[in-house]
């Protein structure tokens, strides 16, 4: 059972998983470091992008690049346009009335995919170029293996260089900082805070179409769980903390598949319950993350 | 006159559910217990979230506890021995009256919240909502996966049918007053005060961690006891019974009844069982295309949450309870919230 190769396999997809989970992860804690909000609808743009996907491929009958750039670009509006309409009058209410926002958000997207597309999950099924297996050194994997982790490493470079280099980036670097004095220098925040929401939405959403072509299903409820887990990635690397969130999403994608690969079936149904413990034992040891090690006040 | 109100409105109560259970036919007894069941739950749930400020989304981990533990402990052990035959034997044996299995299960939930209380309780805002969002997938996760004891996924079925309107009323009545008299005691005004600054509140003499502690334990207490008259009303139960679903109603009763109010919580909870309950006709019998709606409701819910966030962010209540809304009636004279949350709630 525990030969290389299997190791090897195991490997790669917790390079998969991690990768995921790290793209969902920077949209929250991009979001988080601005506006202190845990954005629950934040998986629901995940959903709401492998269905586009999805639509993309079969209804449009486009190429795969397509099937990654318009979820990306028209989720991300619609990321921006629910900021405006739902967070923005919220600014300066207490913490509490944006969460509970974004709960009613996260339930009105699932319920609205549920009444429109039904609950029934749908079959995604990939170009035949992203199915094939490829063998190398005996270990097999999917070109879709490759393209996830290699799209999802280009994405977080061109992140990190957008951040680091163009102004707008290091207005939003500042913005976590502290968004009053930020204002105070002549930024504009509200534009700020809209490309917060674009890029987040927009991640979300090409890690749905990875989520769902990886795991070959959609429903309502695809981005959810995932949405709740890269939160725990985030957390881990110490949230509003765009390296910690990559770091945090990789550490989870190792723990989690190696978890479920490397214990017996009876303990490895536990998943789930294992990552949220993980959660508060990192809460508990170190609340700030790995990586965050500023933000004092958890309030 | 006024001192015997409460007393009046506890014969009223429970004669009308004495009355509903002889006349009534069962859908409308059904749904009059429901709403008894989310009236505990909303008032329970408004403990932590609306007294002493901590937004907990775990309470369906805590319903969940009270289900399962009531089921196991009140199936006859003939049933058990069929459909879990690998139940520990004092398990299997097991045949305890309703109430004593319901206060069992309120107890385990208890201890549970207590335990888990202690660490999570250090967080704050949004870490304490994804954590407590955390415990519930972690029950329902065990509900899944512990097969002996809870038949995982297949879950359990041919409850017997405890909960009648009478029973449901009844433990209403007992979770509402007992949560009023903690709310309008020192215990209540130190969780208020918890609420409002806590640093204030430490300065003042008030052991904010047992405060806090104390409202998610008995709120967990009460959550408990509503899971287990769901699981007697429903008669089945499957992990998928408590999800965040649940959570996310009870959440929206609180909040669009008034985090802060038990009044508000009661309207909030009649409000959404009942809204719900008609549009779950409108689901069924109004088709767009030759498909039914599904999820409708919900999003009616999720509106709502949203338009009382955006134009009544207090909710429908406020901070206020029913008689000082009423103003002059049953002798209102008595203010009987405490003066500064009201400020408070009114700024």
């Amino acid at each position: 059972m525990l030969t290389p190769s299997y190791i090897a396999q195991q490997f790669i997809n917790a390079l998969n998983m991690g990768s995921i989970y790290a793209l969902v992860a920077i949209g929250l804690t991009v979001v988080y470091g601005i506006l202190r909000l845990i954005n629950f609808a934040h998986g629901d743009m995940m959903t709401i992008g492998a269905y586009l996907g999805l639509a993309v491929l079969t209804a449009l009958a486009l190429p795969a690049w397509a099937a990654l750039l318009i979820p990306m670009l028209v989720v991300g509006a619609l990321g921006v346009l629910i900021e405006r309409l739902a967070y923005r009058p919220l600014r300066g209410a207490p913490e509490v009335a944006m969460l509970i926002t974004s709960l009613a958000i996260s339930s009105l997207i699932q319920n609205g995919a549920t009444m429109t597309l039904t609950a029934q999950p749908r079959p995604v099924r990939l170009p035949a170029e992203l199915t094939q297996r490829v063998d190398v050194l005996g270990v097999n994997f999917a070109v879709m293996d490759v393209v996830i982790v290699g799209l999802a490493v280009a994405l977080m470079i061109a992140l990190t260089l957008f951040v680091q280099r163009t102004t707008l980036g290091i207005a939003m670097r500042a913005c976590s900082e502290n968004v009053r004095v930020t204002q105070l220098m002549g930024v504009d925040v509200n534009r700020v805070i809209a490309v917060a929401f674009a890029i987040s939405a927009g991640l979300a959403a090409v890690a749905g179409v990875l989520w769902s072509g990886k795991f070959g299903l959609v429903d309502p409820f695809t981005g959810f769980v995932p949405g709740l887990k890269a939160f725990v990635a985030a957390v881990i690397g110490g949230i509003g903390n765009i390296p910690g969130a990559m770091l945090g999403g990789y550490l989870l994608g190792f723990a989690e598949v190696f978890f479920v690969a490397f214990t017996p079936p009876q303990v490895s149904g536990y998943r789930d319950a294992f990552v949220f413990v993980l959660l508060l034992v990192v809460l508990l040891v170190r609340p700030t993350g790995l990586l965050g090690a500023r933000e004092v006040n958890r309030a | 006159m006024k001192r015997f109100a409460p007393l009046i409105l506890i014969v009223v109560v429970m004669g009308l559910a004495g009355l509903a259970q002889s006349a009534l036919n069962d859908y409308y007894q059904r749904v009059l217990s429901v709403i008894a069941i989310n009236i505990i739950l909303a008032v329970s749930l408004n403990l932590t979230n609306g007294y002493s400020g901590d937004f907990s989304l775990g309470h369906a981990a805590f319903m969940a506890i009270g289900a399962y533990t009531s089921a196991i402990l009140t199936l006859p052990a003939r049933t058990k021995a069929v459909a879990m035959p690998d139940l520990p034997p004092w398990l299997a044996q097991a045949e305890l009256p309703f109430v004593v299995a319901a206060l069992v299960g309120a107890g385990l939930a208890a201890l549970v919240a207590f335990l888990v209380g202690i660490p999570v309780l250090r967080l704050r805002g949004h870490y304490l909502a994804v954590a407590t969002l955390g415990l519930m997938v972690i029950v329902q996760v065990v509900a899944l996966n512990w097969q002996p004891v809870t038949r995982g996924a297949r879950g359990i079925s041919g409850l017997p049918p405890f909960t009648t309107p009478l029973w449901a009323y009844g433990w209403m009545l007992i979770a509402v007053a007992v949560i009023w008299r903690i709310v309008h005691s020192p215990l209540g005004r130190a969780m208020m005060a918890v609420r409002e600054d806590e640093l204030a509140a430490a300065c003042r003499g008030v052991s904010v961690f047992r405060t806090r502690l104390l409202a998610f334990v008995c709120g967990a207490l009460f959550a408990s006891i509503a899971g287990a008259l769901w699981a007697h009303l429903i008669t089945a139960i499957t992990p998928s019974s408590f999800s965040f679903l649940i959570t996310f109603n009870v959440v929206a009763m609180v909040v669009i009844g008034g985090a802060g109010s038990i009044s508000g919580s009661v309207i909030g909870a009649v409000l959404m069982t009942l809204l719900p309950e008609l549009l779950r006709r409108v689901e069924t019998t109004l088709a767009i295309g030759g498909q039914p709606l599904y999820g409708l409701s919900q999003i009616v819910i999720a509106l709502m949450m949203l338009a009382v966030m955006l134009f009544r962010p207090q909710g429908l209540m406020g901070r206020r309870e029913l008689p000082d809304v009423l103003g002059g009636w049953v002798g209102a004279q008595r203010a009987p919230s405490p003066a500064p949350a009201e400020a408070a709630g009114e700024a």
